[in-house]
């Protein structure tokens, strides 16, 4: 007897709550468009926010809903971008392929520490000491923070401690962009081929004492393409907007190699007049 | 001294004092460097205002850089000698900032340059705000907040105690010590000056129970009637955190966030009080300040007078450093910052040099960091009751939102207690510091 109240008591709860719940799923029922599953489906799952979307949720809803082109997501690769066009009805919208930037060249065999940090192996904690201890202020401190930050591993980290960005992992979402405590990082279209590779504020030659690629603000890059480059604060700003009349005339007069000519095929390339760097051990063995 | 209503703070901890090989030495007069640099920004706030021009020629007190708005003060020559440069220097945050390079001359006599006096028994209050503005007083115990910006009491509040630190609870440093003891007068001078800027009607002056002798000293100079008493607190650190202080001496709690001012009461530094004493009645600009020398690696240890602009690298040189020196403290070890290069100048900011070799370093480089064993001694030591173990496992995963909402980071104010006591050799501080800048830059990028 007591076991069949047990078993009614709790059959009856569980039919009373159960269809409260059907009740509750009818009449609470959202209407959601299909197709933000569908298209959530075909895009990367990876969440980074390179879009400028909290999420990839978001973003096809956004996609749906038509204030965005599938070609905002730098992720994934433009044949997924058509699928994501055709099922949608709507136009690809291709942009250009941005990829994230180093602005500084200063690796292990061009530029010196005047001290060693000790401590958490973090450029964010080495940063709060002293600047982290190497001779340029502004330069990559090389603990790879950026590295870490990076979900898709296009950053990886020479052998001179300076990170690599793989222009073909890199999504632009711009993790490292916030995780570089010296702001080095910057997303950049990948046809802006004109390049400075310093931030160091500091005007002459001293600089060259810390690190043998910075820029001395000569500005002679600036004298070779006027209306281009100017200098700004002891720095040649390139002004992107006038892209169409960039060329890699204006880095050959660079002393240091400090701004450089991004080629498609040959990679970095400097200046006739940069000074060559064929140092390959460690300049940082410096004592306080 | 009663035991039984002994003045002091909860939690804190007592690391060792190290002021014996300083503590009994007097002030020395240092060489002047050949070559000085002013930074413009050695204080919270704006930066200065450089007057004058590369080539020019100075004079020792002479204002070289004018106050750029309210929260800012100007500089003054420390060398008669002439400007050979206006540049960046590196600072003590390892970030360049613009300075003035002085070569002062070798065979000038170095007198200093004297201003408009103020005479605290007629100046009103406004006077005495704009004459320490003038003057170039910051606090010089370590903060670098301009003095004269304190002083100005806001509408609708008002201050009824003036708190005079001389805690000094820092080991190593010995500079505000030596200035009780050789400098009361000045001392005493000063406080007019504050009490009549701030309308405060009674004075407490704070000194550590390990300083006796200061203590009697500034006991002997007070004068009668004046509303000033001494108060000697057992030695405790963080006691020098003003926050605590006043904790400790007027059983009054400044909510979080909020500032002494709250309570009525007002904290200033022993050695700017002298300061203020010294400068204002001659109307002169602060050019040097003292600084305690010491720690394990230096030879000549000492409390010097040294001109503000002499580089750290001139500073070793002339005090003899052991050959396996290897950390440079700007300030105690406690509080103080590690210094990444020697060219650093010494500014209004910097209480002491501290220098340690491999023998005091050395052990902590190879050890290793072990996980929190939750033994709460972090907890009890926390001066502020914030929850440092829970903050330190928020921090490893980056909970940094989570830290200032529900845990209260943002009144950490550094002092290391919990990193000392931590037998797990947590980095504790550090993980605050860095939670600490992401929050900030959050907070401007959003």
């Amino acid at each position: 007897m007591l076991v069949l109240t047990a078993v009614a008591t709790i059959g009856g709860l569980t039919l009373a709550l159960a269809s409260l719940l059907v009740v509750a799923n009818h009449w609470l029922h959202v209407e959601e468009d299909p197709r933000i599953d569908a298209v959530e489906d075909m895009l990367p799952h990876t969440n980074c926010g390179g879009c400028g979307y909290p999420g990839c949720r978001p973003f096809a809803e956004a996609l749906v809903e038509g204030v965005v082109l599938p070609g905002k997501c730098t992720v994934s690769p433009p044949e997924e971008h058509i699928l994501i066009a055709a099922y949608l009805g709507v136009d690809v919208g291709a942009e250009e392929k941005r990829v994230a930037r180093l602005a500084c060249a200063g690796g292990a065999n061009v530029s010196r520490n005047h001290a060693r940090y000790v401590g958490l192996e973090s450029c964010a904690a080495a940063t709060l000491v002293a600047g982290g201890g190497k001779g340029c202020f502004w330069g990559c401190l090389g603990l790879d923070d950026c590295a870490v930050s990076c979900d898709f591993d296009a950053i990886t980290m020479d052998r001179h401690h300076l990170p690599v960005v793989d222009e073909d992992l890199c999504t632009a979402c711009g993790d490292c962009v916030t995780a570089c405590p010296k702001d080095l990082f910057s997303l950049h279209p990948q046809s802006h081929r004109l390049w400075v590779a310093c931030r160091s504020q500091e005007e002459g030659d001293e600089i060259l004492d810390d690190c043998q690629v910075a820029c001395t603000a000569c500005a002679r890059c600036a004298m070779d393409a006027p209306g281009l480059i100017e200098m700004r604060g002891n720095l040649p700003v390139v002004d992107y907007t006038k892209n169409r009349f960039q060329s890699a005339e204006a880095t050959q007069r660079c002393p240091t190699g400090a701004i450089v000519w991004l080629d498609a095929k040959k990679g970095t390339v400097k200046g006739r007049a940069a000074r060559k760097i064929i140092r390959q051990g460690s300049l940082r063995e410096a004592p306080t | 001294m009663n035991i039984f209503r002994s003045k002091t703070f909860a939690h804190g901890i007592h690391p060792p004092e190290s002021k014996d090989d300083t503590s009994g030495l007097p002030i020395r007069q240092f060489p002047f460097a050949p070559s000085l640099v002013v930074p413009l920004s050695q204080h919270i706030g704006k930066p200065a205002v450089a007057v004058v021009r590369e080539g020019q020629e100075v004079t020792r007190g002479q204002c070289i850089a004018k106050h750029d708005g309210f929260v800012s003060v100007a500089m003054h020559a420390p060398a008669s000698g002439i400007v050979c440069h206006i540049g960046l220097t590196p600072s003590i945050t390892g970030k360049m900032v613009p300075g003035i390079f002085i070569e002062p001359f070798p065979a000038s006599t170095q007198e200093i340059m004297e201003g408009a006096a103020c005479d605290a028994s007629t100046a009103d209050s406004e006077e005495i705000v704009a004459a320490v503005q003038q003057a170039g007083v910051v606090g010089l115990g370590g903060a670098g907040f301009p003095t004269h910006a304190k002083l100005r009491i806001p509408e609708g509040k008002f201050v009824d105690t003036l708190v005079i630190n001389g805690a000094e609870c820092e080991p190593y440093l010995t500079t505000d010590h030596r200035v009780m003891l050789e400098h009361s007068v000045d001392v005493m001078a000063g406080i007019p000056y504050l009490m009549k800027a701030t309308g405060a009607t009674r004075t407490i002056i704070a000194v550590e129970a390990n300083k006796p002798d200061a203590a009697e000293t500034l006991r002997a100079t007070i004068p009668d009637g004046s509303g000033i008493e001494l108060e000697v607190l057992p030695v405790k650190y963080p006691q020098g955190a003003e926050k605590l202080l006043i904790t400790a001496l007027l059983d009054r709690e400044i909510p979080s966030g909020g500032l002494p001012l709250d309570v009525h009461a007002l904290c200033v530094n022993v050695a700017t009080t002298a300061e203020i004493g010294q400068l204002l009645p001659h109307g002169k600009g602060i050019q040097e300040r003292v600084i305690t020398v010491g720690g394990p690696a230096v030879k000549n240890k000492g409390n010097y007078r040294i001109q503000i602009g002499t580089p750290l690298r001139f500073v070793l040189e002339t005090v003899g450093v052991e050959d396996d020196i290897t950390r440079v403290f700007l300030g105690g070890p406690m509080m103080g910052q590690a210094v990444s290069s020697l060219d650093i100048p010494i500014t209004k900011g910097t209480t002491g040099v501290i220098a340690f070799t491999t023998r005091e370093t050395g052990f902590r480089d190879g050890h290793p960091q072990y996980p929190c064993i939750r033994c709460g001694y972090c907890v009890d030591a926390c001066p502020i009751f914030l929850n440092p173990s829970q903050l330190g496992l928020l921090a490893e995963q980056d909970h940094y939102r989570r830290m200032v909402d529900d845990f209260h980071l943002m009144d950490c104010f550094e002092c290391g207690c919990c990193t000392f006591v931590c037998p797990s050799h947590i980095p504790l501080v550090q993980q605050f510091r860095i939670a600490k800048a992401a929050v900030r830059k959050m907070k401007v990028t959003a």
